[in-house]
């Protein structure tokens, strides 16, 4: 099964190149401001886009995306009308890759079966759920695999040499490294921290590696596009749509921010 | 439904009874919550923790509590005969702290150098910042905003004993966003940092250890009501929230057929309004805060906010092994609304001098319903959980009474 993630990556490799991946949440501001957002994302050098599913009890989460999460429920979205933005975003875009994310709830509460069934005719191509460790496999996990959507796993700090090998099985599409034990928002790690912790992982998997939080800068993408497959950024992405003074600023700034990050990424060549 | 041979036998390895329970956690407390596990079977194994945490139960926390025979409600409602074991007279003023010092001596057989909970009532957090001043460290408690509002007397108490009350501001202010917090807390801070969990609920083993911290009441009062009655009782009744004093007295008796087993959930204004906090009757199986258990949630998966007199009761969810004793019908699972409760407040202190909290008040005030059709001879035991010192204000608005 090779998904729109696989061929992005294998196409980035040859390029020679990392992936920008670019975090959103559904329906924040509102579900047409989202969607706006979301098709101007791969034109502002998003390689993968990954959507939030907004949850009332995001505890891994900090501030900016559990703000983010509460205006999108507070604008009406639900797990239905995310697939129905995934939806109309693939009648325009059928190459880059989208990854849900989020908590499991909602998607228990949907059912396990039909979410997978109607996540993949949406056009989803991977899974990150934060409260789904390998020990809950079961749950969603390898059904989402067996339906042909990636899981992906994150790795942390805390992920020593013992744990490893539990993440990483039954990984599939990327590994996304977690830089610091935290909440999302947290402040960016050493550089060589999380070389030193990449130069581990990498040792013990083929899967692509992109690292996540703390990233707020073309700059700061750029360095971890320098060790790393892709560079995650969310936070500083969502604080432009709470800090807009209307849904087209909003809408401008992200993509701004988008093309400023995206830009650090692909002036690294590996 | 499924008979089993023994229904003290959970949680299975993967730490689910039944399909509730589990290990519903962000990958980075992953490898914590392992090593807690570990720690916990060790510290089971090991004499020396016995006897620490024993002899700490006994001289610190006034171990035995009491089971005192309630003459005058017994008289009042004129049918069975009622007891009450008084979790109220531990040091602290609840039962809190038989987990609190369990979880301590286990967070410094592990090395930890800071204590964090979250707290409802308060009752926890005073547990916690209790113990972490025993034993010297650090400690920070999360408190929803509403509920520090309801609580003062309780946060003061704990920054006496040195903890950190850290308001939570995020959604409904009360315990579901405490625990939250608490939770974004240890995620930052895990190498450090031990979270004791003030209920049966949580990721495994957290259910487990509780419960077994907590086993304590239910074992004393094998003992103490043989020796009173000289037999067994017929029915046991606590408050859930959480659901870890009623865990604690029912356990050592779920596997005694004849005995009746009565949890009583937090109705708030009534079951069929959308302010209460009885989750399994009136919510459905979900995943929060580490498990799967029946939470109070909306059609698309969102949690929705309880609503409770009783801040210790104020929780949209309920731990797994409740979740599983309630599908197996082996506890029984009513309410009492915030009127009720208030009524039998009210009734305990002027029958029996006892000022109880609004957390027991809701067992208590399951009273009127149960006790007055049975025969004299019939034994009701009542968990009076805590004591109420800490409500006094809670209750004096809700009478129109200013203090």
């Amino acid at each position: 099964m090779e998904t729109r993630i696989d061929r992005r990556f294998a196409a980035l490799k040859s390029e020679g190149r990392a992936a920008f991946i670019s975090f959103v949440m559904a329906g924040d501001p509102d579900h047409d401001t989202a969607l706006k957002i979301i098709q101007g994302l791969p034109a502002a050098g998003a390689d993968i886009i990954e959507i939030g599913m907004p949850f009332t009890d995001p505890m891994a989460d900090g501030p900016a995306i559990q703000q983010a999460g509460l205006r999108a429920l507070a604008s009406g979205t639900t797990l239905r009308s995310t697939l129905e933005l995934i939806r109309t975003f693939r009648e325009g875009n059928d190459e880059t890759p989208i990854v849900l994310m989020g908590y499991f709830n909602p998607v228990y509460s949907y059912g396990v079966d039909k979410f997978l069934k109607d996540a993949k005719e949406a056009g989803v191509d991977g899974l990150i759920i934060v409260d789904l460790p390998a020990e809950e496999d079961d749950e969603l996990c390898l059904p989402a695999q067996a339906a042909g959507i990636n899981f992906i796993r994150l790795a942390t700090p805390t992920t020593d040499e013992k744990r490893l090998p539990a993440v990483l099985n039954n990984s599939s599409g990327f590994l996304y490294y977690v830089s610091i034990a935290g909440t999302t928002g947290a402040a960016a790690p050493k550089q060589s921290d999380v070389a030193m912790a990449l130069r581990r992982i990498k040792a013990a998997t083929d899967l692509p590696v992109a690292v996540g939080f703390g990233i707020r800068t073309g700059k700061q993408a750029a360095d971890i596009a320098e060790i790393a497959e892709g560079a995650v950024v969310g936070t500083a992405l969502v604080e432009r749509i709470a800090s807009a003074n209307s849904n087209e600023e909003a809408v401008h700034s992200v993509l701004e921010l988008a093309s400023e990050l995206s830009a650090g990424v692909q002036s690294v060549s590996k | 439904m499924t008979k089993v041979n023994t229904y003290r036998s959970g949680p299975d390895d993967t730490g689910h009874f039944g399909i509730y329970g589990g290990q519903f956690v962000a990958e980075t407390l992953m490898p914590l919550i392992l090593e807690l596990n570990d720690a916990y079977e060790a510290a089971k194994k090991d004499p020396e923790f016995d006897a620490e945490l024993k002899s700490l139960l006994k001289h610190y926390v006034g171990r035995e509590s009491p089971l005192y025979f309630a003459e005058r409600l017994t008289e009042h409602f004129g049918g069975a005969k009622i007891y009450l074991k008084r979790e109220d007279l531990n040091h602290t003023g609840a039962h809190k702290i038989n987990n609190c010092m369990g979880q301590i001596l286990l967070a410094r057989s592990m090395g930890k150098k800071r204590i964090i909970a979250e707290t409802g009532a308060g009752q926890h957090g005073v547990a916690t910042a209790t113990v972490a001043a025993r034993f010297g460290l650090p400690c920070t408690i999360y408190m929803g905003e509403t509920d520090i509002e309801r609580q003062k007397p309780n946060v003061f108490r704990m920054k006496l004993m040195g903890a950190e009350v850290i308001p939570v501001v995020s959604g409904s202010r009360t315990l579901k966003d405490a625990m939250n917090e608490a939770l974004r807390d240890w995620v930052t801070n895990v190498e450090d940092t031990f979270y004791i969990i003030g209920t049966v609920a949580g990721p495994h083993p957290y259910p487990t250890l509780v419960r077994d911290f907590q086993n304590v009441i239910g074992e004393e009062v094998r003992r103490q009501i043989t020796e009173a009655e000289g037999r067994l009782p017929d029915t046991l009744l606590a408050c859930i929230g959480g659901g870890s004093n009623a865990m604690g007295l029912f356990h050592p008796f779920l596997d005694d057929e004849g005995i009746d087993l009565i949890g009583v959930e937090a109705a708030g204004h009534g079951l069929d309004t959308d302010k209460h906090a009885a989750s399994l009757k009136g919510g459905r199986p979900g995943v929060l805060h580490g498990n799967r258990t029946y939470l109070l949630q909306d059609d698309d998966g969102q949690i929705i906010e309880a609503h409770s007199i009783s801040a210790g009761l104020d929780y949209p969810g309920i731990g797994p092994e409740h979740a599983w004793l309630n599908d197996m019908g082996r506890v029984s699972y009513v309410s009492a609304t915030d009127t009720e409760a208030l009524d039998a407040f009210q009734l305990c202190c002027e029958l029996e001098g006892i000022i109880p909290a609004l957390e027991s008040s809701h067992a208590l005030a399951y009273l009127k319903t149960l006790a007055p059709d049975l025969p004299k001879d019939h034994i009701i035991v009542v968990n009076l959980s805590g004591r109420g010192d800490k409500d006094i204000f809670t209750v004096a608005d809700a009478l129109g009474v200013v203090i």
